[in-house]
């Protein structure tokens, strides 16, 4: 039961998020786009419609982009001229143990940003699903919010609380009895990577429960009470029923959680600044790193394209995944 | 019917989950208003210091930072709000040579992540020399925004009712007309969803305000916490009220238009 039409198209009914559908994966679905019904007779106006936006997208972003390319398969500092390296810089990054590692790191994140917050979401939506929820609309504005603030701000306020003297966290710790716990959390050469995926996870928790909460309430009551006359208990009734309606939520938030999780810049930028050592660089914070303090811009390219590209990869397979469970 | 032990679980669970997403938040406003120097860990300040905030707004700059970001957020938004509408009307509703090419090329850059595009957008505006000028922050914006809103525009518009349009025609209206007379004002509700979403993004944009800003008088408000937060982290009151002066904006637009936000990240809304 999923309609074509966008949340809005009533005036003035402004949308319980009901029809989570999968922007990139609509995007993604060729056929279907182009064969949706032919829009309007035609006209040359378009063009004309269409070019002011297209100029700025062309100049700022695909102009940028074949230029990244480009610098990918140089070696330059800024200053000098470039010079030809064909693809030494992508191959650097398999060979290079640190930015191997980054890569390594940001897979590590996807499961505290994107696994973690979804099965979360999942269990808590398991409980939720059998009974009406008052305040629900409460509720949901809390969970949210973490989405809603600037991530500089979620980094600051999370580096207070992981601070080694005086940190929430260790004064709680120090509290409850389990003072030989304390730790400066980011400095921490093996937890650190975890405190940092942790504040991850706190930020997106939310965004899947609320997505999962309002997939739930568009699931029809009687294939629950069916199940029910089937005898099914609320495990049966959670795999039987709530998990396989839920799967374009559930494709939603791992996109949207897992695109968060490889992008992750400002919060490395301000917590930790990649250390200690190499234990929470990232590549979002390498292409910067190299660019901006290394002065290795190729190389940098080269990692900002790679990342676009596990991008693509992954949005692709997420949507092709969810897709064919459907079909 | 489920029974009363398990209805008290359900509020348990949201409950602790809301307690969690809250308990930075309120730990920031508590941090705040404590005494300057003292850190209370998150507790109850001893007592309160509302002028936190008035000492960050001056000595912390935060007022210039928030007129940066304030000027470049409606900027961003205002005109590829403009520009979306334009295009998005035309990949909507008519037909051209190209349009499912063109529509295509737009929603690539979805998928294209602002890490990629830094490096060149640094170096071609460094020759152009507008680094270091709000428009190295508001350009960029436009054109990955335009991405986003060309594809919920379209979508909006292919959605309205063939019969307005065809009403609008028979009128007379031009296509210039109709469209902003007519469908536009239909389109309200989804037009402000895609300005909340923008106007989030471009608040809290951080990455590009970093490589492109370097005078202070432009830093926007996250780039500005985060030179804050650089030279001042012990005055951790002065620093928290900074976050909370940053976060306040974005937060007020959520709670006044939270079905806009909810309604449009839950759409699988991304900007590249």
């Amino acid at each position: 039961m999923r309609s074509s039409t966008p949340a809005h198209a009533e005036p003035g009914v402004v949308a319980e998020p009901a029809p989570a559908e999968l922007l990139l994966g609509r995007a993604l679905r060729s056929a279907k786009v182009s064969r949706r019904d032919p829009p309007g007779e035609p006209r040359h106006v378009g063009y004309l419609y269409i070019l002011p936006a297209f100029a700025i997208y062309a100049l700022f972003v695909l102009a940028p982009l074949g230029f990244a390319v480009w610098y990918s398969l140089h070696t330059w500092d800024g200053l000098l001229p470039m010079e030809w390296v064909g693809l030494d810089n992508y191959k650097e990054i398999f060979r290079s143990g640190p930015l191997r590692q980054a890569f390594g790191h940001s897979l590590v994140l996807i499961v505290f940003y994107a696994v973690l917050p979804v099965t979360l979401g999942l269990i808590m939506v398991a409980a939720l699903s059998r009974a009406r929820i008052r305040g629900q609309a409460a509720f949901r504005t809390v969970l949210f919010l973490p989405q809603v603030i600037p991530l500089v701000v979620v980094a600051v306020v999370w580096r207070m609380i992981y601070a080694p003297n005086n940190g929430s966290l260790n004064d709680f710790l120090g509290k409850v009895g389990l003072g030989s716990l304390e730790r400066a959390w980011l400095g921490d050469f093996n937890l650190a990577l975890y405190a940092v995926g942790f504040i991850g996870t706190w930020v997106a928790t939310g965004l899947a429960l609320v997505l999962f909460m309002s997939g739930v309430q568009r699931i029809p009551q009687s294939l629950y009470d069916a199940a029910r006359v089937d005898g099914a208990g609320p495990v049966r009734e959670f795999f039987a029923v709530t998990l396989p309606n839920l799967r374009g939520e559930i494709a939603v938030a791992l996109t949207l959680t897992t695109i968060a999780a490889l992008r992750n810049f400002d919060l490395v930028y301000i917590t930790t600044q990649g250390g200690p050592g190499n234990q929470t660089s990232v590549p979002a914070f390498e292409v910067y790193n190299k660019a901006f303090q290394q002065g290795q811009i190729g190389l940098a390219a080269a990692i900002g394209i790679t990342l676009a590209a596990m991008i693509l990869v992954i949005t692709f397979g997420i949507t092709r995944i969810s897709e064919r469970g459907r079909a | 019917m489920i029974s009363r032990g398990e209805q008290v679980l359900n509020y348990a669970i949201l409950t602790v989950f809301a307690v969690i997403a809250l308990y930075p938040i309120l730990g920031m406003l508590l941090t705040a208003l404590g005494p300057p120097g003292e850190s209370t860990g998150f507790g109850i300040p001893s007592s309160l210091h509302f002028e936190n905030f008035r000492d960050a707004w001056n000595q912390g700059h935060f007022s210039t930072y928030l007129r940066s970001s304030t000027i470049v957020a409606v900027s961003v938004v205002v005109a590829s709000t403009f520009l979306s509408i334009l295009s998005g009307y035309a990949f909507g509703t008519m037909r051209f040579r190209g349009s499912t090419v063109l529509f295509y090329v737009f929603i690539a850059g979805l998928m294209i992540p602002l890490e990629a595009l830094v490096i060149p957008l640094y170096f071609k505006l460094r020759d152009v020399n507008l680094t270091d000028t709000y428009w190295a922050l508001i350009l960029p914006q436009v054109a990955l925004s335009v991405a986003f809103g060309t594809f919920w525009m379209r979508a909006f518009f292919l959605a309205t009712p063939r019969s307005l349009l065809e009403a609008a025609r028979i009128d007379g209206a031009s296509s210039w007309t109709t469209l902003w007379r007519v469908l536009v004002p239909f389109g309200r509700p989804a037009i402000l969803t895609m300005m909340v979403l923008v106007f989030m993004w471009t608040w809290n944009e951080f990455l590009l305000a970093l490589v492109m800003v370097a005078s202070e008088d432009l830093r926007t408000a996250p780039l500005g916490l985060a030179f804050f937060q650089g030279q001042h982290s012990s005055q951790l009151s002065l620093l928290a009220a900074g976050s909370v002066i940053v976060a306040t904006p974005v937060v007020l637009l959520y709670i006044f238009l939270q079905r806009h936000f909810i309604a449009g990240m839950l759409s699988g809304a991304v900007k590249g």
